[in-house]
């Protein structure tokens, strides 16, 4: 696809009008996530019941792709329990770094895969698994992710 | 003024016209005749130089020492032993970091840059200064990048040790006043280091009357190959300070536990050098002779003009430094209401056209200026304005591409 179809297409519905961008009540796991080289700036908020995701909700700036990666994201995993969101996490970054191409994997990503030519964009791969990295950091390193459960 | 083909016969990769080059600021193209220049090196003089007792080897340094004498004439430096061959500015820098500042700065000592910095010359001083216990006092500039006199004279003092500035910013364009800086601070008996990446290609540099004690620049930004760069250096400087790296090519005698050192210049030049590409920097230094720093000036302005003219009547952008195309150097630094830099420079390289997006290698600058990135474009003396208008064409599109109606 080209860029220009895949902004107009898909990413800027994400971008412009999001639909998790918002702060979630109680959360149990917040994380920040950020692109130095870039500024892309993250805080992804997870609600966890009986160790399937419940809520999630995100705030922060950056590019189009890393907003719409995160709020297509979030889309995805809702519902899901942890171990399915990680495993979701390695299908899209395996996508992104072009080494899943297989389109009955990538089906699982349901709109995400759209991002799958972002694999052609180096630059932009950053963009891209922000959020998915910053997901799977804190489901399997729950301890960085923790302050806020105890908290509250 | 014509529009620049002439020129773009010489340069392989611009004469399809597919492309709209403008991150010149970063790295400029290089002609065929500098192509050519390191290519007959390595087809007919090809041997070690500086060491070799055969035609092969003779010839050899003779190109190298040629392009030192020409290097050393470019920027008006009294001798060639001052000119110093290194990969690039960076690496000019951090030689002057190493060998003179962790020598001469001592603990609350103070070191002088400017918040405008590439990070190639902060970084050095701010390993200087940790390992010394000095202080890293900034400048800051007005709001059109300027550095005033009041701000200059307000922070260098007996005590600033070495005063290290960019002739010309690579995010404002803005050229500093560094003969005048560089005046203030020998009063106050610092060393001025000037970073000249950003006006040798395009300014006529002389190190003499800036007065400045150092002065580094690189090859690849005035059309000559990556890795070669140079450092001027006063003499007297130069031939009290410790070399920088050690090894082969820059010794006089070595024992098992002693050393000394070859003389100017090649105390500072261990190992085999880069003879072919310093050869490509004297091709390219004789291009820019040719083509005249009077008709660089006046066609970076004049593209420069109908840049800022263009992107002044879109009233969602925002351009960063003087509102004087002429103090731009030709470099355009820009934001876009709504829009990342980032996802700016993907939708314009959809459309072949080439920009920066990002820090630029000068995050404190960006910090100081309230932008996370932002959006650059540069041109040279061989862009052309048909590219601007197409830039132009396109920029105006972009807004629309990433949802924000026609």
């Amino acid at each position: 696809m080209e860029l220009k179809q895949l902004y107009r297409e898909i990413v800027n519905e994400h971008n412009l009008h999001p639909v998790h961008k918002k702060k979630i009540e109680n959360p149990d796991l917040v994380l920040r996530g950020v692109n130095p080289s870039c500024g892309d700036d993250i805080t992804l908020s997870l609600k966890l019941e009986n160790g399937i995701i419940t809520d999630g909700g995100y705030e922060g700036s950056g590019c189009a792709i890393s907003q719409a990666s995160v709020d297509m994201m979030v889309d995805q995993i809702v519902g899901k329990n942890k171990e399915e969101a990680i495993r979701l996490a390695g299908t899209f970054m395996g996508m992104i770094k072009g080494e899943i191409t297989d389109e009955e994997c990538l089906e699982e990503l349901d709109e995400a895969a759209a991002l799958q030519d972002v694999a052609h964009m180096p630059a932009r791969v950053k963009c891209a698994v922000l959020g998915w990295h910053t997901m799977q950091e804190m489901l399997e390193h729950p301890e960085k992710a923790g302050e806020i459960r105890q908290q509250n | 003024m014509n529009n620049g083909a002439d020129y773009r016969q010489d340069f392989d990769i611009l004469k399809s016209g597919e492309y709209v080059y403008f991150d010149n600021a970063a790295t400029s193209q290089r002609p065929r005749q500098v192509l050519e220049a390191v290519s007959d090196f390595y087809r007919t003089a090809n041997a070690n130089p500086l060491r070799g007792l055969y035609d092969w080897s003779m010839a050899a340094t003779e190109a190298y020492e040629n392009a030192r004498k020409k290097t050393a004439a470019f920027i008006g430096a009294l001798s060639a032993e001052e000119i110093i061959f290194t990969r690039n500015t960076t690496e000019s820098i951090n030689l002057v970091a190493y060998s003179y500042g962790l020598n001469n700065v001592e603990e609350g000592d103070e070191i002088v840059i400017t918040v405008m910095e590439h990070h190639s010359n902060m970084l050095p001083w701010q390993m200087v200064a940790k390992k010394k216990g000095a202080s890293l006092i900034y400048l800051e500039p007005a709001e059109d990048g300027t550095i005033t006199k009041e701000e200059y004279v307000s922070k260098i003092t007996k005590k600033t040790k070495i005063v290290a500035i960019g002739h010309v910013s690579n995010v404002f364009g803005v050229t500093n006043p560094v003969k005048e800086i560089t005046a203030y601070a020998h009063e106050m008996g610092a060393v001025v280091v000037v970073d000249g990446a950003q006006s040798t290609p395009h300014m006529a540099v002389d190190v003499r009357k800036l007065g400045c004690d150092f002065f580094a620049f690189s090859g690849h930004k005035m059309l000559s190959p990556m890795g070669i760069g140079a450092l001027y250096g006063r003499r007297e400087l130069l031939e009290n300070m410790e070399p920088f790296l050690t090894g082969g090519e820059m010794i006089e005698y070595v024992t098992r536990t002693e050393a000394t050192y070859a003389e100017l210049p090649h105390k500072f030049e261990a190992g085999t050098v880069n003879a072919g590409d310093a050869v490509g920097l004297s091709a390219a230094i004789d291009y820019i002779t040719n083509v005249g720093f009077d008709e660089i000036i006046r066609r970076e302005e004049h593209l420069t003009t109908l840049l800022m003219e263009g992107m002044n009547k879109l009233p969602y952008i925002k351009i960063f430094g003087s509102e004087d195309p002429k103090k731009h150097c030709g470099i355009v630094t820009f934001i876009m209401d709504g829009v990342h830099p980032h996802d700016m420079a993907s939708v314009l390289n959809d459309d072949n056209i080439c920009i920066r997006a990002g820090h630029h290698c000068a995050q404190p600058l960006m910090q100081f200026i309230g932008a996370g990135s932002t959006a650059r474009a540069s041109v040279y003396f061989y862009n052309t304005e048909r590219e601007v208008e197409i830039f132009l064409d396109r920029l105006s599109k972009v807004r629309e591409v990433m949802g924000y109606g026609a």
